[in-house]
């Protein structure tokens, strides 16, 4: 019942009707996608009683990526929209790690400097 | 079924919810999800200031964050972010509701997305409310100058604060904590500077999180107003543009969530 539903709004979706504008996603990749997240915070927790030293943080922000992705592409829609929509998404991304990366960049550049200043003043 | 087609090739007055401006409700509806992308752009490099903050400081002063995890709790940090991930997915059922033109579920989605927008500032105030019993509030707040005095009055850390003067971190509490964390007696000086660090750390938790939270107030607002709609049947599949958008707006606070929950609760 609940898939044929589906089906007639994703075929309306091909025509030009008025009443369906975008792509409806099916139930079962909803609830999947929301599975799917509740294993990756479980496993960020978990992960986070490891140490694994510098990485402890790639892995941290590397759980939280995958979680994004399903996010935008499946609660966001964006797998379904128009490509325009991901690219927008992507370059915003993409100016905020270049924006991160610069000022990571200077900033530990000058760390060592700030640590003989820190000698210095003790 | 489909009505006629305009010579034009449009579907104008087709629809009593297509303006005039627009060729058709499918550009019309393309033009405000763009444009509503265009807003998340934004708010991502809004964030993304705050981010930055935080890269340039965990990498200056990792002490900071290594003494400041102890005053988190990881429990109330996860709950929220469960709490946040299930809003998301009952905000994506909302949108599929509206779309399908099932009234009855999408009312029932919006308000379970509402109640759970509600349960993640709860616990956040539980959260923001026990920092702020021990004064570890960012920077240093006169707060204490605008509320005539300082929460909790009597105990003898907060005797000390009067009208206008600085807030002061419970040292009691911060020994408390560090002990339990494994540093059981500290000297004058460390722990002058280890309530520095605490400092410093709790000033990056409350403006990121603060922002965060002042986001879900404003996601809570805009699903208020939309569940008032859906309830009054103003809501259908021609005009499911607004719930579609305050999900993308919802899913953005839950994505800035997922950074935020690892980034300040899991670092040990």
């Amino acid at each position: 019942m609940m898939e044929s539903t589906v089906q007639a709004a994703s075929e309306n979706a091909l025509d030009d009707s008025v009443s369906s504008v975008a792509h409806v996603v099916p139930i079962r990749v909803l609830y999947s996608v929301f599975f799917a997240l509740m294993v990756l915070t479980a496993i960020t927790v978990a992960v986070s009683y490891f140490d694994f030293g510098v990485f402890n943080l790639w892995v941290a922000l590397g759980v939280a990526s995958i979680k994004t992705t399903l996010v935008a592409l499946y609660f966001m829609h964006l797998r379904y929209d128009h490509p325009f929509h991901a690219l927008i998404f992507v370059i915003g991304i993409a100016f905020l790690g270049l924006f991160l990366a610069i000022t990571m960049l200077d900033t530990v550049h000058y760390q060592p400097e700030i640590q003989r200043w820190q000698e210095h003043a003790r | 079924m489909n009505p006629p087609k305009h010579e034009s090739g449009g579907d104008e007055g087709s629809s009593p919810y297509l303006a005039h401006h627009f060729e058709s409700p499918q550009q019309q509806y393309d033009s405000a999800k763009l444009g509503m992308w265009i807003f998340l752009v934004t708010e991502v490099l809004f964030f993304g200031g705050l981010f930055c903050a935080y890269g340039v400081y965990r990498a200056n002063h990792p002490a900071v964050f290594a003494d400041g995890q102890h005053f988190l709790d990881t429990r109330l940090g996860a709950l929220n972010t469960a709490i946040l991930i299930f809003s998301s997915l009952t905000m994506a059922l909302a949108v599929r509701s509206a779309q399908l033109d099932q009234k009855l579920s999408l009312t029932g989605w919006l308000a379970i997305t509402l109640f759970c927008g509600l349960a993640f500032l709860g616990v956040k105030f539980v959260e923001y409310h026990g920092k702020w019993e021990h004064q570890l509030v960012p920077g240093q707040a006169r707060l204490t100058y605008w509320f005539g005095s300082g929460p909790e009055r009597g105990t003898s850390h907060q005797d000390s604060i009067t009208p206008g003067k600085e807030f002061r971190p419970d040292e009691v509490h911060i020994q408390e904590k560090l002990a339990d964390a494994g540093y059981p007696s500290l000297g004058e000086r460390e722990l002058a500077y280890r309530v520095n660090n605490i400092r410093s750390f709790v000033g990056i938790y409350f403006m990121l999180t603060g922002l965060h939270a002042l986001h879900v107030i404003i996601g809570i607002g805009i699903i208020a107003w939309l569940l008032i709609r859906a309830i009054r049947g103003h809501i259908e599949s021609r005009n499911f543009t607004p719930v579609d958008l305050v999900g993308l707006y919802w899913h953005l606070v839950d994505l800035i969530w997922i950074f935020l929950f690892p980034l300040l609760y899991l670092i040990h």
